[in-house]
């Protein structure tokens, strides 16, 4: 009973970790990227004083929205938050463990991705039905090299749930693993796209016609936009943890080792992310925004380092055994 | 036997001198002026300009091989003139926009929709009480069909700071099937400000046509004056005057290089290109008491002189610039994600180019080999020495090397200048006021800007006119986005940078 309680209370403090550093994750990227360009740029808080300011404001909604503008946000909020939470960050062996499985992640995801889509086209602008389009197109590139990654891991570890790969790999004697190296970069190209970073999306433009993610949410507004915005912040968060947690794990609480190692878990993993943060920012600023069908090719990349991963990984299970 | 038609401009100005601005006047009938329109179209000689005066309609036409330059003009018949457009496309929203503001018909022209006029202004002039009709008619853009095409708008407001203009885009899926432009959300009416004004107050509303080229329209307007009133100005003026349109130039297109950068999300370059910007604006702030150096330029000499320190400021910019602009050329030059961006995107023809008359880097971005300051060369480029930035690709790139060479030229340029700097005064005294014309042309950064006035012997402005390089880029921006992808337009356009404001008078 007293283990219960401690994992619900252990599983609490990752849901609200992630929602509380999620915006401040987004600042320091921003930050980073400010700095490159020598401007002194925006305080990393920013991001929530912007929130703040966002649920504050009243929401100017279209005339011609339906239930489903006015709902998505929401949803799309609760499923990327859920999917957040899922994610080991600081420990294994949480409460919601055995929930935290890589498909149910995929699925969570794409189900707010699905629902934004749908946002999009809502109020009949065409610059939201760009969006849509685009993000679909990306989704459907992006989804199977997902999968293929995490498969990958699962395939390696002999599970699909998180926390246990994340045990697996932390306990498995280190070994360069060919397979382990290739995933990563696919995972990496995924979470850029699936994210709206360059060179897949550029999230400080203002033009229009360039807009993937941006042209989506263009009509939100007010509380209806703070929602969203949270998502995308979510979102990041989520997939740095994600690349932590199956590439990265040491440091994390095991799941034998109860509250008392949380704390290094914790800060193990506040400064993974913040370095996870500023490496973006470092990106965007080093490369040029895609052409929109070199999209494809990209995803393509991540589909086919995917595809070599998990064919590795069969091999060298066959020959190990 | 009936005479032939002359199609070539260079035929009819034979044995004929050329005024003190280097036009040549000629009165012609409607055949002739039919037959250049369509020496035009042929390419025997570019259109520079489309005018109408009182009572009759002018074109200025160019022969840049033979260095001649004319001015053709035909008397109104029943407030109408024959038709430039019908046979050469370039002259098409020219002559729209003349029917909108001055009510008077190009007999024939292909396209009857309205341009300038929306039909929201409060006060039409008379001319244009007949046409209530057409002025009331809701804009018809031209039809695409198809399965699967659909159209998106795009302004005339923007989501960045940038001008008003409104572009049609018929779509198929991501590939662009057409795009259309619509402008005359900035129209001020600059001619008829001018009209009655004296030199002094049409200087001011030259130099704000388009607040980017200031200096390049104060300085085709004081040129058309000065040709107008046998006005000459004192040397130091006239090398003043170049090295503030250079100064302009330099600006604009290391300004330009940043955006276009920016536009592919390079977000390091333009960060890089604004700081040098802001330090040429202060430069100019610092030398000629105004960042944009507006009214500065001035008919019969400058309003401004530039100190000792002065010139010592902008030879330590020039030094500054050089370091950091090769900078950014490097970055440019070496980063292949930018340039899988900017190499064949947004292709302009050679033949599209020639056709339209197409100046600036945009047309020497496609080989038309036309520089204002090497073709026609005035004021102080007659004596400097420097060669024209060509480049045959036609693409977005083409176009940042252009202008990457030209910030190179310019800073050349404007260090020759300072050598041959005396001092001497800045003004000389107004002739005496007469009954006269006058036409100028200046190459400011977007290319050649066609300026030309008329005086009554009170020195007051009867009629002013002037012609935007806009009006024959924008056009090519429709081709060029043709078989691209929307996603692309934004840079094309940014590789263009055309001017509404100066489109739209």
């Amino acid at each position: 009973m007293r283990d219960t309680v401690i994992l619900l209370f252990g599983q609490t403090i990752q849901m609200f970790l992630v929602l509380l550093i999620a915006p401040g994750i987004a600042g320091i990227t921003r930050r980073v990227k400010a700095r490159f360009m020598r401007r002194q740029g925006a305080p990393i808080i920013q991001p929530y004083r912007d929130l703040i300011k966002l649920v504050r404001k009243e929401s100017v909604v279209a005339q011609n929205a339906s239930w489903l503008f006015r709902s998505a946000p929401y949803a799309i909020l609760a499923f990327t938050w859920v999917a957040a939470a899922l994610v080991p960050t600081f420990a294994s062996g949480l409460m919601f463990n055995w929930a935290a499985d890589a498909l149910a992640l995929v699925a969570l995801l794409g189900a707010a991705r699905a629902l934004l889509a749908l946002a999009g086209m809502d109020v009949g602008t065409s610059f939201g039905g760009i969006g849509s389009s685009r993000e679909m197109m990306i989704a459907t590139l992006a989804e199977p090299a997902m999968l293929l990654v995490l498969l990958t891991m699962a395939l390696t570890a002999g599970t699909t749930r998180l926390p246990e790969v994340a045990e697996f790999l932390i306990s498995a004697p280190i070994t360069v693993r060919v397979s382990l190296a290739l995933a990563l970069v696919a995972l990496i190209i995924v979470a850029l796209a699936e994210n709206a970073r360059i060179p897949v999306d550029n999230p400080a433009t203002h033009l229009e016609l360039t807009m993937v993610h941006e042209a989506m949410v263009l009509e939100y507004s007010g509380r209806h936009l703070a929602m969203i915005e949270m998502a995308a912040q979510l979102k990041l968060v989520l997939y740095i943890s994600l690349i932590v947690c199956l590439f990265l794990p040491f440091g994390m609480a095991p799941a034998n080792a109860g509250p008392a190692a949380w704390p290094v878990g914790m800060a193990v993993y506040l400064v993974k992310l913040v370095l996870g943060a500023a490496l973006l920012g470092a990106w965007e600023v080093s490369i040029a925004k895609m052409r929109v069908f070199r999209v494809g090719e990209f995803l393509g990349g991540a589909f086919v380092f995917a595809f070599l991963a998990i064919l590795l990984a069969f091999v060298t299970r066959e020959v190990l055994n | 036997m009936k005479r032939p038609v002359p199609t070539a401009a260079a035929a009819l100005a034979t044995k004929l001198r050329a005024g003190p601005d280097g036009f040549i006047r000629l009165q012609i009938d409607e055949r002739d002026w039919i037959g250049l329109a369509m020496g035009c179209a042929q390419g025997l000689q570019d259109l520079l300009a489309l005018w109408v005066d009182d009572d009759a309609a002018h074109m200025g036409l160019g022969v840049p091989a033979l260095k001649l330059r004319i001015i053709v003009s035909v008397p109104l018949k029943r407030g109408s003139f024959p038709s430039v457009a019908k046979n050469h496309p370039a002259a098409c929203r020219l002559e729209r926009s003349i029917r909108d503001l001055h009510g008077v018909e190009p007999k024939g022209l292909p396209d009857q929709r309205n341009w300038m006029d929306h039909g929201k202004w409060p006060s039409p002039p008379p001319s244009l009480k007949k046409d209530a009709a057409r002025r009331d008619a809701a804009y018809a853009f031209l039809a695409t069909e198809g399965e699967g095409l659909h159209q998106i708008a795009v302004g005339p407001v923007h989501a960045g700071i940038i001008e008003p203009g409104h572009f049609r885009f018929s779509v198929n899926g991501e590939a662009v099937v057409r795009l259309e432009e619509r402008f005359g959300y900035t129209h001020k009416g600059i001619a008829a400000l001018c009209k009655g004004a004296d030199i002094a107050t049409a200087a001011r509303i030259a130099a704000r046509i388009s607040g980017d080229s200031t200096v390049a329209y104060s300085y085709a307007y004081a040129l058309a004056i000065e040709a107008a009133l046998k006005w000459r100005p004192p040397p130091r003026a006239i090398l003043l005057r170049g090295i503030m349109a250079e100064i302009e130039r330099l600006s604009h297109h290391v300004n330009d290089v940043g955006a276009i950068c920016n536009d592919a999300s390079v977000v390091v370059l333009h960060a890089h290109c604004t700081l040098l910007r802001e330090d040429i604006l202060r430069t100019a702030n610092q030398c000629f008491g105004h960042r944009m150096m507006m009214d500065r330029i001035v008919p019969g000499g400058v309003a401004a002189d530039l100190s000792a320190a002065g010139a010592e400021a902008i030879q330590a910019l020039l030094a500054r610039c050089a370091t950091n602009f090769e900078a950014v050329v490097r970055v440019y030059d070496e980063a292949p994600s930018l340039q899988d961006r900017t190499v064949s995107t947004g292709n302009v023809s050679a033949e599209l180019a020639r056709r339209f008359g197409a100046g600036g880097h945009v047309g020497r971005a496609s080989g038309r080999a036309f520089d204002t300051r090497l073709n026609f060369p005035y004021g102080p480029y007659e004596a400097l020495d420097f060669a024209m930035a060509l480049h045959a690709g036609g693409d977005v790139d083409a176009r940042v090397w252009v202008r990457i060479e030209e910030v190179r030229s310019s800073m050349a340029l404007i260090r020759q200048m300072l050598k041959l700097l005396v001092p001497g005064p800045l003004m000389s005294v107004m002739p005496r006021a007469r009954a006269s014309e006058g036409a100028a042309m200046v190459e400011g950064f977007r290319g050649d800007i066609f300026v030309t006035v008329r005086l009554d012997d009170r020195a007051r402005l009867v009629n002013f006119y002037a012609r935007d390089p806009s009006c024959f880029q924008w056009p090519l921006l429709e081709a060029a986005i043709e078989g691209n992808i929307v996603a692309d337009f934004p840079l094309c356009n940014k590789s263009f940078n055309c001017s509404y404001s100066g489109h739209d008078m």
